[in-house]
């Protein structure tokens, strides 16, 4: 199985372009070769100028997504040969994130809103080593550790039309490490990341497309994750009301 | 030239695994710091990611840091500083509970406590593990933790170029802001580098493209050796083609290596008698050590009993009888692996496997504390020479690697920044610039020879001269080979004269770390004259303690070529003796109870 495939490839140098470009390139590939390598191929042989990031070309560091096709991908694990049958493959920038140059995206807002939720273990008393471990049984991990599986690739955030309208909604990623935490046994930052949870920005701006979830090439389910959120913040929601309505000042 | 300076107290190269804890340590030692914590990726996108199988430390009732350390001593064919080898293995488990506390999900017994697995060259099963995405989960966790440090701050995809140096003092670093293309200076009272190894100098490694041995480069033209630079670990499994990493898990587990006609070949090279499917035995056969397994290989493809495929030779590596449920449970991610990049789904169909360059066990040469000769300079993790590999790392010994002694590097670095303060700005900016100017000049370097034909002819040199066996002629060839293309990138030739984002400039900064960093590799093993754990010479066969019971230390000539010379090993309870695997390996170890 091999072949020859038309790669376009939108191009964006903030320096000397006005406003993005096409440049086109035929690529050889062979049953293994992935759009990485094509993109490697054409930085090698074709145009050394073309930028994008990669490393571990096995689909764990989350640094090559691209939209392939108008679908968002890991360049990585993308292969030309599912492609053969089609006239070319077209690579863009992630959606939803400003371009730096090239398939270069600014994933800094990702960050952020991953920051926001707190994503770390607390605890009210820190224990040292000497305490051993916090016991967790396999059942209790499992209830959270598909969750953490998240390698931050922002594929998500190129998928999720909410995030498009308004890049102040939290996302995918950052809401559903939030979860991960949450529903961590051996956690107790519940309360505190629960504002962000509630806000408006939080878990109530999802509105459910779940496109997140089919993009997410670890098969995290963030649609999943953000549902389960929803369910929690009405939880939190009844429990704070009912602290209210008993006159406790904890509310 | 416009170059930002900045001061800061505590500058940490790399964002993997020893930065990240290094920056904790010292923010939580010294809150006052700043700490400036500078990658050229975010610092998720490091190559700890990509650890699979495991992290030692000791946690069983019937084993014992004895037994961690006589492991680690002899799997390190005795080139390990055995004072070194004890603070690890004492400090391993603590730190692998204190990323538990720190939420790593680690894999679980039934009970809820820590479950441990067999790992190659191990006695005892002691390797933590998180299903077999452990680096990955190390990584995050503390990622995710070092968020919680305000004086932690962040300078994503920031190459780092050079170190700053006044009167024999390391004062900071110089850098390249990727997202501008801007030189930038950050003064320090203190400078850790953990920058990773060096893999991407072989051709068929499994290390990502970050992985070219940029802080080893940046030590050496300041001067500091690089030690035990021949040591260069080829892991059995990696798959054929593109050298991507199956995991020992897989045989911790109880996988099977099968050559071509499905004979369990390893019990030809003094690692049986064979063990019963689904019983592995720690230390037999398919639990040996890396460096054995891959000179098995290399053996069993000289005799024409490996399999040829598509993507190269390879054995085969069989989890078939594992099943269905335990491969999902304990190796989902090797499953996904092998479906995705050679079509193999392993529950029903053995995987192709074959040794690539994985680990690069020297480094920068660094003291127990992870102090440099170069005061204010520490190192850790892969990218330093801490001495406690040896000749062979033993699988998982790495990832604990990042926690024992990046924590010692970031508390060393923060006492130190505390005491030295920052440097004077005046006399740095004149060095600043000239390091600019030599960057700038690169950038519009226009001559006629290509950045990736020099760097793919330095991996199949490495490859050819520097593999799992060497030779004095085939080394001296590679050492040869290196100064040609030395010489070549003299001549490169740029197309990308941009400043944001130009990865082609950056590519080549990279070239010049390999070249370096691959000089040293080369002229090292070209100066150990004997055979050693992972440095098997085919002109000198055997071990020679008489001469070689020492560590190398390349240094960087006036020329810039390397000078070899020799420094002692650190010996204090396990003197030297022979290293046995399977069933031979069982009576030294009687004899020692006796």
């Amino acid at each position: 199985m091999s072949g020859s495939l038309k790669v376009r490839v939108q191009r964006y140098r903030p320096e000397e372009d006005d406003a993005p470009w096409w440049q086109s390139f035929e690529v050889p590939w062979s049953e293994d070769t992935s759009v990485l390598d094509a993109l490697n191929h054409i930085k090698d042989v074709e145009d050394g100028s073309l930028s994008y990031r990669w490393s571990c070309r096995m689909a764990i560091c989350g640094s090559c997504g691209v939209m392939v096709n108008d679908e968002p991908r890991l360049g990585c694990k993308t292969f030309l040969r599912h492609y053969a049958d089609a006239d070319e493959i077209v690579l863009r920038p992630l959606e939803n994130l400003a371009v730096e140059r090239d398939l270069v995206s600014d994933i800094d807002p990702m960050l952020a809103h991953i920051e926001t939720v707190q994503p770390w273990l607390q605890r009210e008393q820190a224990e040292a080593p000497e305490a051993g471990e916090t016991l967790q049984t396999p059942v209790q991990m499992a209830r959270y550790e598909s969750f953490s599986h998240c390698i931050n690739c922002g594929l998500c955030y190129a998928a999720c039309p909410q995030f498009g309208r308004n890049p102040d909604f939290l996302g995918p990623a950052a809401l559903t490490l939030a979860q991960r935490y949450n529903l961590d046994s051996r956690d107790e930052g519940r309360e505190a990341r629960m504002p962000f949870l509630n806000g408006e920005d939080g878990v109530w701006a999802c509105t459910f497309v779940g496109y997140c979830s089919d993009v997410c090439p670890k098969d995290v389910d963030p649609a999943a994750a953000i549902n389960q959120g929803k369910v929690a913040s009405n939880v939190n929601y009844a429990v704070n009301l009912f602290r209210l309505l008993r006159g406790g000042d904890d509310a | 030239m416009d170059i930002q300076h900045s001061d800061v107290d505590i500058v940490i190269v790399g964002g993997g695994g020893a930065g990240l804890r290094a920056a904790i340590a010292a923010a939580e030692q010294a809150p006052g710091l700043r700490i400036a914590l500078l990658s050229k990726v975010y610092p998720m996108r490091s190559h700890t990611v990509a650890a699979e199988g495991g992290c030692a430390g000791v946690v069983q009732d019937h084993d014992s840091h004895f037994d961690h350390f006589v492991d680690t001593v002899s799997g390190g064919d005795w080139l390990c500083d055995q004072d070194v080898v004890d603070y690890f293995v004492e400090h391993a488990t603590e730190e692998n509970l204190r990323l538990e506390h720190w939420g790593c999900p680690w894999s679980r017994k039934p009970d809820g406590r820590i479950n441990v697995r067999a790992f190659g060259g191990m006695k005892i099963e002691r390797t933590w593990f998180a299903a077999d995405r452990t680096g990955f989960h190390i990584l995050h966790t503390l990622f995710q933790t070092s968020l919680k440090y305000p004086s932690i701050q962040r300078h994503d995809e920031f190459f780092c170029t050079d170190l700053l140096v006044d009167e024999g003092r390391c004062v900071g670093v110089q850098a390249i802001d990727m997202r501008e293309g801007h030189h930038v200076c950050l003064r320090a009272g203190a400078v850790i580098l953990a920058t990773g190894g060096a893999g991407r100098v072989y051709r068929y490694n499994t290390n990502g493209g970050i992985v070219t041995g940029d802080g080893m480069a940046m030590a050496w033209r300041q001067g500091v050796p690089l030690r035990d630079m021949e040591f260069v670990q080829y892991h059995p499994t990696g798959l054929p083609g593109s050298g991507i990493l199956i995991t020992e898990a897989c045989r911790g587990e109880g996988g099977l290596l099968l050559n071509a006609d499905g004979h369990r070949y390893l019990q030809d090279y003094g690692l049986g008698p064979e063990t019963p499917p689904g019983s592995p035995r720690t230390k037999y056969m398919e639990l040996g050590p890396r460096d054995r397994l891959s000179q098995a290989f290399w053996h069993e493809a000289r005799a024409g009993r490996v399999l040829k495929t598509r993507r190269g030779e390879a054995v085969q590596l069989d989890l078939r009888h594992l099943g269905e449920a335990r491969i999902n449970e304990r190796l989902p991610f090797i499953r996904e692996l092998a479906s995705a990049y050679v079509g193999v789904d392993p529950v029903t169909a053995p995987i192709p496997v074959r040794p690539t360059a994985h680990y690069t066990m020297g480094g920068i040469q660094t003291d127990i504390h992870t102090a440099t000769p170069l005061p204010g300079l520490f190192a850790a993790g892969e990218c330093a020479s801490i001495g406690l590999h040896g000749a062979n790392r033993l699988g998982s010994n790495s990832l604990a690697e990042l926690s024992v002694f990046g924590r010692v590097a970031g508390e060393q670095a923060a006492s130190h920044a505390l005491a030295a303060g920052v440097p004077d700005a005046a006399v740095l900016r004149e060095q600043a610039e000239h390091n600019a100017a030599g960057w700038e000049a690169l950038r519009e370097a226009d001559g006629d020879e290509s950045l990736a034909a020099i760097r793919d002819a330095l991996g199949e040199s490495m490859e050819r001269g520097a593999g799992i066996f060497r030779s004095g002629e085939e080394l001296a060839a590679t050492c040869a080979e290196l100064a040609r293309l030395k010489q070549r990138y003299q001549s490169l030739g740029l197309t990308d004269r941009s400043r944001v984002f130009n990865t082609q400039w950056l590519n080549a900064i990279e070239l010049g770390c390999q070249l370096d960093v691959a000089n040293a590799m080369a002229q090292a093993a070209l100066g150990r004259e004997e055979s050693r754990g992972s440095h098997q010479r085919l002109d000198a066969t055997a071990r020679d303690d008489q001469r070689f019971l020492c560590h190398s230390l390349a240094r960087r000539a006036d020329n810039g070529d390397a000078t070899v010379d020799w420094q002692p090993v650190v010996i204090t309870r396990l003197p030297p003796g022979e290293r046995h695997y399977g069933e031979a390996g069982e009576k030294p170890a009687l004899e020692k109870r006796a």
